[in-house]
């Protein structure tokens, strides 16, 4: 690099603060829905549409940055695929079906944890007050800035607009609902938010055999598995962070939320950081060689390598035997720097067609030992080649964008999926071999877990239980409790300390 | 942070008074510089006068322009450096206490005042503070390299700057093995002196992992000590054009001083803000949503590739359309001609699909939606190669950026093949542009290389001057100057075929 980094400047567009849009007709969202005839439902649009009309809070996605408006068609989460749809005995209806999001936020959803989780204490403060909210509503349209004084507020404002899914964005100096009135003074800027990391296999369709685009199964999950471990051992061990949550999102991905408070407050170009040093599968579809890394290995490369290469025999060259044809083998080839090898390697695979990935990795170093490969690549530049492969295949992939900006958006814990009805649910690091997707609660199957057990247990038993205890969600609610106690208790801590530290300032 | 902040806040004061004191009322107190070096703490006091004030200024605004240009150019800190010294020689001489001069107070009031001058010129707007923040660290770190060794180190501790520490004698054998990752090959761990600091304080070197990580503490080797200098520098001086941006309201006009401060700032225009929409069809070109395949002989690699693949794919990811939006209209393209070929080149969406979710972008790139600020500026400027190069690397699947850069050297060759090169020996200066990342002149080789008829042609005749055809910064550039050099070799040709 001529320039070392400190030295670029960071994106003008990317800077721009997000703008609310003025121009009113370019406001598709503004449309009903047509499809209404129950007048329940028909008086709850029009409150939505007056409500637009007044406060002029109703503001599309598309009126962010330009690049975020040229982000969404990219983000296809939305998209129906019955085929992990499961079939429930709650009739069968989608999971974004106005009843059932009714009953989830009703019954399901629990408000009072997400409160403490981000306003940092049983109290409400501006970190809750301050936080905005973005609804994406029945009919597509999505609903920015919104902001809520407490818990309930919320709750009720959720179920008066019944939005399919919600996100979450950062903490202001100010409401967001009186963004317009603060104009673009500095008054109204983003102070801070959790960093966020999402990794979604839909990135490793190039090395995943098993399922593509939206498709996942238990095989291709192993990435998921390896991703988390290498990055949550990074933010832990490295920086140090402690209150780190991971979530499935739903469908074929997971987020983290990195939650110390002196994460929160971390401006752009320390996000940036983080990502940058987390990133190490470079490059699009025309770059070739993703992975280039400078030896000695930096010992974040190394502690990853040492925990993927434990994957990658099973995970990688067993369940999806990448490079089974001829034609896979040649990215393989393409990836050994060495010509001789290269020819030795494809006239003997050439001669056994079929051959397993697995017997392919291990010719390398039997036809490397046997003396095929030219004088000057010796055994270090073999294993330094090997390493990267490793990596390439197994490192994690990272929407890097989510990670690098303080005021990015994203997806709730515990909403639900409106493709396939699952729960995005806090995944437990103790037994993250042991998560599976495929079988996380989805919303119809938890519906139908409260019936059940109303039918079973005796009317004693059912007082004062509460609703999600009744069902398979009640473990992700403990776990999401438990981890929400450990940043309560970790900011009530660090206010008292600072509280004795003034007192003993004024002595 | 915040004990800075604090210690800067009566500067500030001092920023906005010293003009009025400086002008109003005479006073004189001599500043004093020990060091070459300058962390523009304090702000000046003495007098100077009005011509002084002009002149230094616009004397370190040459400076820092063509400090730009050479990252523009994609130089290397080493070739900025050859071409810098004679500019700065001539124009902020700045010497070491060791060379004796004579003229030391001189020189260093001037570097001193014009510094502070151009923070008042450059404090309005967040870009011109970002870019003033940028070349000014350039500025900071070229001259911290080439300072005196025992006099920069004399510098830094005078700075006082208490949050590192030594590694210990235990740590470092604890970390043995991690620590030692960090260095070139043949050093070994006792041969640097190696520093302790909260990781947010060399967010840089974290980024490009060249620390040590634990626990939220760096290690970092004692050469770095540069890095860490050049960005508590940079960090400072953001915050206090931050500052100066909100005084600056409250600095009651001076008459004499704001149109000096307006001309200064407006005579620091980038490359990027040169193209506007519309303002740059070339004469009689035909710029039409149906005429881009034949355009499109005329972009550089980087649009060139933009547009293959959206033909190919039917489909560009987000910065994808962002890059190639921008061009376009940077080329002339109006908007509803833009909507057109968007429309016709996103094949597999549906009308309504590309109604709600494309059309809103390709406005709002033109400026027709939007915020104020954004309708006002007319939508983004087309992006500059600077900005291709550096920002926003392709990810999976996107076809942005600069294949240049970008593209591994087999892609790169199939893909400027395609653009009509096919001489080996162009190919491996290309090669060897890339291998040594100057990209630029990879860019403007191939340019070379595909029009040298018309360039010659265009020389022998005296129709484009030397400075017409200087090094390509802008893909609309690339753009304009291969059409007019392309139609001027047709009307010739007509000319003679008539003649
Ligand atoms: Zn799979």
């Amino acid at each position: 690099m001529p320039h070392s980094t400190d030295m670029q400047a960071s994106s003008p567009p990317r800077a721009v603060k997000d703008e609310p849009m003025e121009d009113e007709a370019a406001m598709p969202a503004h449309v009903a829905n047509p499809a209404v005839d129950d007048d329940a439902e028909m008086e709850q649009t029009e409150e939505t549409a007056t409500a637009t009309a007044s406060q002029g809070d109703k503001e599309i996605k598309k009126d962010v940055k330009l690049q975020d408006l040229f982000d969404d068609d990219d983000d296809s989460d939305i998209e129906v695929d019955d085929s992990i749809f499961t079939p429930t005995n709650v009739a069968n209806l989608k999971a974004s079906d106005p009843e059932i999001m009714r009953q989830f936020y009703q019954r399901l959803f629990p408000w009072r944890l997400l409160f403490q989780w981000l306003n940092h204490s049983p109290t409400p403060t501006n970190d809750f007050g301050n936080r905005e909210f973005a609804f994406t509503l029945q009919n597509d349209a999505y609903l920015r800035y919104q902001s809520f004084a407490t818990a309930d507020l919320l709750r009720k404002d959720v179920l008066r607009l019944m939005p399919s899914r919600f996100e979450i964005g950062p903490v202001y100096s100010a409401n967001p609902r009186d963004r317009k009135q603060l104009g673009k003074t500095s008054a109204f800027r983003p102070l801070a938010k959790e960093l966020c990391f999402d990794i979604d296999l839909t990135d490793y369709d190039d090395v995943r055999t098993c399922c593509d685009k939206a498709n996942i199964c238990n095989k291709c999950w192993q990435f998921m598995t390896m991703a988390i471990k290498v990055v949550d051992a990074a933010l832990r061990e490295d920086y140090g962070f402690q209150h780190i949550m991971w979530v499935y999102s739903g469908r074929r991905g997971a987020h983290a939320w990195v939650c110390d408070k002196k994460v929160r407050s971390m401006d752009d170009q320390k996000r940036r950081a983080i990502a940058g040093y987390l990133e190490v599968v470079k490059g699009g579809a025309q770059s070739g060689k993703r992975v280039n890394l400078w030896r000695p290995l930096h010992p974040h490369l190394a502690r990853s390598l040492d925990i993927l290469k434990e994957h990658f025999q099973q995970d990688v060259l067993e369940s999806q035997d990448p490079w089974d044809t001829t034609e896979r083998a040649e990215r393989l080839l393409g990836l050994l720097p060495d010509q001789t090898l290269r020819d030795s390697l494809r006239s003997k695979w050439d001669a056994a067609p079929g051959r397993s990935s697995m017997s392919k990795w291990a010719d390398i170093d039997a036809i490397f030992k046997s003396g095929a490969a030219s004088k000057k690549f010796d055994g270090k530049a073999l294993l330094e080649a090997k390493q990267d492969i490793v990596l390439e295949y197994t490192y994690p992939r990272l929407d890097i964008e989510v990670s690098k900006k303080l005021n990015h958006l994203l997806k709730s814990p515990f909403v639900v999926h409106p493709g396939t009805g699952r729960v995005c649910v806090p995944i437990d690091l103790k037994a993250l071999e042991d998560f599976d997707p495929l079988e996380v609660p989805t919303v119809q199957g938890l519906l139908a877990e409260i019936d059940a057990y109303q039918g079973a247990e005796g009317e004693e038993e059912k007082k004062g239980v509460a609703d999600w205890e009744k069902t398979s969600l009640k473990p992700y609610i403990d776990q999401f409790r438990l981890f929400v106690n450990g940043i309560m208790k970790d900011e009530k801590a660090t206010a008292v300390k600072r509280e004795r530290e003034d007192e003993s300032m004024e002595f | 942070m915040l004990r800075h902040h604090d210690r800067v806040e009566p500067k500030r004061r001092n920023v906005v008074d010293h003009r009025k004191k400086q002008f109003a009322s005479p006073q004189y107190k001599h500043a004093e510089y020990p060091h070459r070096l300058n962390f523009y703490i304090d702000a000046p006091t003495a007098d100077i006068t009005l011509e002084q004030f002009e002149q230094w200024a616009i004397d370190r605004l040459r400076v820092l322009g063509e400090l730009e240009a050479c990252s523009f150019r994609n130089k290397s800190p080493a070739e900025t450096a050859t071409h810098m010294k004679s500019i700065l020689d001539k124009y902020l001489p700045l010497d070491s206490n060791s060379s004796a001069s004579g003229k030391l107070a001189l020189q260093r009031q001037k570097d001193h005042y014009s510094h502070f001058i151009l923070r008042l010129a450059f404090a309005s707007t967040e870009d011109l503070r970002r870019r003033f923040t940028r070349v000014e660290s350039m500025l900071f770190r070229m001259r911290f390299h080439t300072d005196d060794v025992s006099e920069r180190a004399a510098f830094v501790n005078g700075l006082n700057l208490d949050w590192w520490e030594a590694v210990s004698e235990e740590e470092k054998v604890q970390y043995a093995e991690e620590l030692a990752a960090m260095l070139p090959v043949r050093k070994t761990i006792e041969d640097e002196s190696w520093f302790k600091v909260d990781w947010e304080r060399v967010p840089d070197l974290v980024e490009q992992r060249r620390v040590f990580l634990k626990q939220g503490k760096a290690f970092v080797p004692g050469r770095e000590q540069q890095s860490m200098v050049v960005s508590e520098f940079t960090t400072r001086l953001e915050k206090q054009l931050e500052l100066t941006a909100r005084a600056l309201p409250r600095l009651d006009e001076d008459d004499r001083l704001k149109p000096i401060l307006t001309h200064l700032s407006k005579n620091f225009i980038t490359p990027d803000a040169s193209y506007m929409a519309g303002s740059t069809a070339p004469e009689g070109a035909n710029i039409t949503a149906a005429n881009i395949d034949n355009l499109s002989q005329h972009f550089p690699a980087c649009m060139s590739n933009l547009h293959r693949s959206l033909r190919r794919d039917g489909h560009l990811k987000h910065y994808g359309r962002l890059q190639y939006t921008l061009f376009l209209k940077g080329i002339g393209l109006n908007l509803e001609e833009c909507l057109v070929f968007w429309r016709q080149g996103l094949r597999h969406k549906t009308d309504d699909e590309f109604n709600k979710e494309y059309r809103y972008n390709v406005r709002h790139a033109y400026g027709e939606v939007g915020g104020d600020s954004n309708r006002r500026g007319g939508g983004y400027s087309p992006f500059s190669c600077q900005k291709i190069l550096t920002e926003h690397p392709p990810g999976p699947g996107e076809a942005h950026g600069c294949p240049y850069r970008h593209f591994n050297m087999e892609n790169l060759a199939t893909l400027v093949q395609s653009m009509g090169v096919n001489d080996r020996s162009v190919m491996q200066g290309i090669k060897e542009d890339k291998d040594g990342q100057k990209f630029h002149m990879a860019c403007n080789r191939v340019f070379e290389h595909v029009h040298k008829t018309e360039i010659r042609k265009a020389k022998d005749q005296g129709v484009m001057t030397a400075n017409q055809l200087e090094t390509i910064v802008h893909p609309n550039e690339y753009f304009k100057r291969s059409y007019l050099l392309k139609n001027l070799a047709k009307e010739t040709a007509d000319v003679e075929m008539e003649g």
